[in-house]
């Protein structure tokens, strides 16, 4: 890595976070301060802005240089990664999106507790969803930190750790002084930002090989070193049964966990109605659809034009393969062209990673401060504006002190976990308590502690805590569950403990509470 | 596209949203709000019964009845019969695909045309399939429900307002903003 690139690439992330921090001071000073401002953005976005912002809040950099950086090392194996994050999609348009823009408030609690017990559920449902928020938010810093670091050039410990530190600084900043309204706008602009630059890429690497997509992964299959093998399955997950099992657990968490993070539900309720909450859904489901096939595109491509070899001599993970490919495209190291276009894309996964942990620590702000803190305190929703910007402080220095700790800890399994505990925690007891007549209190508390708990405590007993080289104590094994990821195990769990609390509850389901549920869910009466 | 859902454009742009409906426009357009009340008492005939004049369970009155109410039970269906089989379809054929890519690979690495093999041919599939799932429920919802959706959504909010005893007039528009 040159000094010019160096400099080039600090001038671009110095620009971005001016931009952002532009756009959270234009919009904190409209501020008035109420709930559906901070945690809702006034309700007024349009669907395509909305579409646009989702888009921006689930593109994270692991997928923009994870999945290309698999691909690039492994070939097809990354390519069920892309799959899985966007057939996620249909879940929520189909089962969750609507009816929760027509049930709820804020939060995934809203919906759940609007025909059970308030309190108990409310605070379950406020757990699970800090604690899926934290997971996702140390994958996303621990990301950064190893991202920021590769691409300045600079492999020390310092780096890492600063980094963490500064990216947690700037999301506590936009979202306690701009909510939702400056979160929404910095994820439209990173989501712009980033599809241009996977458009220019995805262009310049396909006229590199005249168009022709056989000509590409011929090229990258001949020049990754393992052939034919490398466009088919099995590089990556082959192998002993564990980890082929541990794939389809990944997999299920990723197609079921999407319905079901705190910080994509919040974004429903940034639009007017239902029907704009669909429309944003199928702008999102274009834009991400699109991008995950450019980001195939720029694996192949990484691999077709800089050989295996040199992006495992870069990063063994993979992660470098795109910044690589930039390079390469834009006329090899040392050329000027070559220069720009490396700086770009790196200040565009800059950008990324900001707007991703900005929607995030909104979202786990608002589950403490309107679930947590008003169920616990006695206070009630007095104040929750303020508690909301100070939760946001306190998520934030949560994650930079996690994101310190987590740091060896392997992004994809995070990334995976987090997803796991959403699907887990989060999608058993919304999907009951929208379509299941006789679902009870019993049942609902059930069902999230259900999945959170199973969840957790197979992550502690599996192979990532403990008992092989790469864990977490490595010089003790009590790993008796042989998967990494939970899914396979916890979100069937969920949902047969939400059902076992319900029929073994004394308490009858309210009727008219399910009729209401019912009716405003699907035809949007009394919605705000 | 656009005589069957004459709002389709109007529900997008936020704040001009809830001006009231052009009257007239179409065969399916909706009556005023103020005029939903004759029509509500016609479509609600399954269950006046279990609606109490008295002021409590008013409103959980209100809802049962709507969601006793055919128009109510005939979007619900409509949902139901299109999202569930739906759902189940395409989560089955996404965990094939994924146990297939981990437990058969010799299958996915048979080759189609060229450098393509059955692996490629079923990732790009799934992409396909995704946007043509997205394409049909949009227009599902579009033309089955969303007319019925909202005339629903209207009569209700009239009847919570009438049994609440609140004076009627046109706020109703604005209480649902």
């Amino acid at each position: 890595m040159s000094d010019r690139h160096q400099t080039l690439t600090l001038v671009l992330f110095s620009a971005v976070i001016a931009v952002t921090l532009a756009i959270t001071s234009w919009a904190s000073r409209r501020r008035r301060g109420s709930p559906e401002e901070f945690y809702a953005g006034g309700r007024l976005f349009s669907p395509m802005e909305n579409g646009f912002a989702i888009a921006g809040d689930y593109m994270s950099a692991a997928s923009f240089l994870g999945i290309s950086g698999v691909i690039a090392l492994y070939g097809y194996d990354g390519m069920l990664y892309a799959v899985g994050f966007l057939v996620a999609w249909l879940v929520v348009l189909l089962l969750v999106a609507e009816l929760v823009r027509n049930c709820g408030r804020f939060t995934l609690a809203d919906v759940v507790t609007a025909r059970l017990r308030e309190r108990p559920v409310r605070i379950a449902s406020g757990i699970s969803s800090v604690t899926v928020s934290v997971l996702y938010l140390v994958a996303q810093m621990v990301g950064a930190g190893s991202l920021v670091a590769l691409l300045l050039g600079g492999e020390s410990g310092a780096a890492r750790s600063w980094t963490v530190i500064g990216v947690g600084a700037l999301m506590v900043v936009y979202v306690s002084c701009g909510g939702m309204r400056a979160t929404t706008w910095i994820q439209i602009v990173k989501a712009v930002l980033l599809l241009g630059g996977a458009v220019t890429l995805t262009v310049l690497v396909l006229l590199r090989f005249g168009g022709d997509l056989g000509a590409l992964l011929g090229a990258a299959a001949e020049r990754s070193g393992h052939g034919r093998d490398f466009l088919a399955p099995g590089l990556r997950y082959g192998g002993e049964w564990t980890h082929r099992l541990d794939f389809v657990s990944l997999g299920l968490a990723l197609v079921l966990g999407t319905a079901g993070l705190p910080h994509i539900l919040s974004r429903f309720y940034t639009v007017p109605t239902a029907r704009a909450a669909r429309r944003s859904v199928v702008w999102s489901i274009g834009l991400i659809g699109a991008f995950y096939l450019m980001t195939i595109v720029l694996g192949f491509g990484a691999a077709a034009l800089l050989g295996g070899g040199a992006v495992r001599t870069s990063d063994p993970a993979g992660n470098t393969a795109v910044p690589l490919l930039s390079l390469e495209l834009g006329g090899g190291a040392g050329s000027t062209g070559g220069s720009v276009l490396f700086a770009v894309v790196a200040a565009v996964a800059f950008a990324t990673i900001l707007a991703v942990v900005a929607g995030i620590t909104l979202a786990s702000s608002a589950a403490v401060a309107h679930d947590l803190y008003a169920s616990l305190s006695r206070r009630g929703t007095r104040g929750e504006v303020g508690v909301a910007r100070v939760a946001a402080v306190g998520v934030g220095a949560a994650a930079i002190g996690l994101g310190l700790l987590a740091q060896h800890l392997n992004v994809a399994f995070l990334v995976g976990l987090a997803f796991a505990v959403a699907a887990a925690a989060n999608l058993p007891v919304l999907l009951y308590a929208l379509f299941w007549r006789r679902f009870t209190t019993k049942g609902a508390v059930w069902a999230v502690y259900g999945g959170l708990v199973p969840a957790i405590v197979l992550v502690v007993f599996s192979p990532v805590v403990s008992g092989g080289p790469g864990a977490l104590f490595p010089q003790v094994d009590f790993a008796v569950f042989p998967l990494e990821n939970p899914g396979l195990v916890a979100i069937p769990l969920a949902f047969f403990f939400g059902w076992l609390g319900t029929v073994t509850s004394r308490e009858i389901a309210d009727e008219a509470k399910y009729a209401e549920t019912e009716v405003r869910s699907l035809t949007g009466a009394g919605a705000v | 596209m656009r005589t069957d859902d004459p709002w389709y454009d109007a529900l997008a742009s936020g704040p001009g949203e809830h001006d009231p409906p052009p009257s007239g426009t179409t065969a399916t357009a909706l009556p005023a709000p103020a005029a939903v009340t004759a029509p509500s008492a016609a479509s609600f005939a399954a269950g006046p019964a279990a609606v109490p004049a008295d002021g409590a369970d008013a409103h959980a009155a209100v809802y049962l009845a709507v969601q006793r109410s055919d128009s109510f039970q005939q979007v619900r269906r409509r949902y139901r019969r299109f999202v569930l089989p739906v759902s189940v379809a395409f989560l089955v054929w996404y965990l094939a695909y994924v146990v297939a890519a981990t437990a058969a690979p010799g299958l996915m690495a048979r080759p189609l045309a060229g450098v393509f093999n059955v692996a490629m041919a079923a990732g790009l599939a799934q992409f396909a399939s995704t946007f043509l799932v997205t394409w049909a429920y949009v227009r599902h919802a579009r033309l089955r429900r969303d007319a019925l959706a909202l005339e629903l959504r209207w009569e209700t909010q009239e009847m919570t307002r009438l049994r609440a005893g609140a004076a009627a007039s046109p706020a109703v528009r604005e209480r649902v903003s």
